[in-house]
């Protein structure tokens, strides 16, 4: 699976709703994720590439869209 | 040493339901609920003003305090009406110690942590120091739907003392962190703002961190804990500090479905309604935790006499 791939399962699971097939689109905007949700997609994202999200990265615009959640975990995984 | 002797709290009788402020904020009532855990919270009348909940907090910590002789008062609240004087002075006096030296602890939400941990420091010198925390929030909510849904007000106080009480109040850890200044905030004549995404996220990770980091230094683990007693701020959050922990989210004492978010004085509120509820058992460790405005966040270890 590509880092893109494994992105999306991540965030499938935590949301339980299907994606935005624009992977630029906002996942808060479309609904797909709420704040709540912010916090047990980033545990989720650090189990599954082995990594650690530092305090200082914890802004949801970090993660507000697929695209930019893959482009993080490629640069920090 | 220092201990906790007395809690006490006064909340408004004014009943806000999540179906009036639906009404007004043009939203579901199940809504709020989903998002926040609420279902009602109180409001104060026009005229009553922070001073005036502090005070009726504090008269019934000293109802249950029984006799004392207060050297210090220290009163949190992020929604003084005035920049100064703080409403400290003023409850200090109506409450009839004047001349007795009066603080106000201006930080909203983790404010009562604050005091606390600084009584604690400071009992040993000054005797016995009443904390209150009081906030008037529904004087600081606009129209954003997604902060006005959450606060309440009400007060909370408790009674420390350098000699005994119900529990000992072992250890505490606090951070604070200004590159947040902006997330949560209460300019002067505006309603609160706050970037909930933010919020969120990092509360969900400091809250777990202080508590573990008090923790690690007193050489015990969370699930040896049998009660938390942390911020109210939203129950989405309590459920998921308590997960982050590994602690069964039934550990951490609620109240906010009645109340709501009372910043700096909903901590204090939980304490006094817990400790009636269930009370300090000998050797009981208790953890208090807190975060808010500013960043502010800490927690605090507190076993049973």
């Amino acid at each position: 699976m590509t880092t893109q791939e494994r992105v999306q399962a991540v965030v499938r699971r935590i949301a339980q709703k299907p994606l935005p097939s624009d992977p630029e689109e906002s996942l808060f905007e479309s609904g797909v994720l709420d704040s709540f949700a912010l916090p047990d997609m980033v545990c989720e994202l650090e189990r599954e590439f082995s990594m650690k999200v530092p305090d200082s990265d914890l802004n949801p615009r970090k993660f507000d869209s697929l695209a930019r959640i893959t482009s993080y975990v490629e640069s920090n995984a | 040493m220092a201990f906790v002797r007395a809690f006490g709290r006064y909340l408004p009788s004014r009943v806000v339901t999540n179906a009036e402020l639906a009404s007004r904020l043009g939203c579901e009532a199940d809504w709020i609920f989903n998002v926040s855990g609420i279902s009602e919270r109180r409001y104060a009348t026009e005229t009553q003003n922070v001073a005036d909940l502090g005070f009726l907090a504090a008269q019934d910590c000293l109802a249950h305090a029984g006799p004392s002789k207060i050297g210090f008062v220290i009163v949190s609240s992020g929604t003084s009406e005035r920049r100064f004087p703080g409403p400290a002075a003023e409850i200090a006096s109506k409450l009839g110690f004047a001349g007795v030296p009066a603080l106000d602890v201006p930080l909203a939400s983790a404010g009562s942590l604050f005091g606390l941990a600084m009584a604690a420091n400071l009992a040993s010198s000054s005797g016995q120091i009443l904390l209150i925390a009081a906030e008037k929030m529904s004087s600081s909510i606009g129209d954003d739907k997604n902060t006005a849904i959450l606060f309440g007000d009400g007060a909370g106080a408790c009674l420390i003392d350098p000699n005994e009480g119900l529990a000992e109040l072992v250890r505490w850890e606090l951070h604070s962190d200004g590159a947040y200044t902006s997330a949560l905030r209460l300019e002067l004549n505006a309603p609160i703002q706050m970037d909930g995404g933010t919020v969120i996220m990092q509360a969900a990770r400091k809250i777990p961190a202080a508590i573990r980091e008090v923790l690690d230094k007193a050489q015990r683990q969370p699930s040896a804990i049998d009660a938390f007693i942390m911020h109210q701020a939203n129950q989405n959050l309590i459920v998921r500090v308590a997960r982050a922990l590994e602690v069964p989210p039934e550990k951490f004492f609620s109240n906010i479905a009645r109340y709501g978010n009372t910043s700096s004085a909903s901590m204090l509120i939980a304490a006094a309604e817990w400790n009636t509820q269930s009370g300090f058992r000998r050797g009981q460790p208790v953890v208090f935790a807190s975060f808010g405005a500013g960043f502010h966040w800490g927690a605090l270890l507190a076993i049973g006499s």
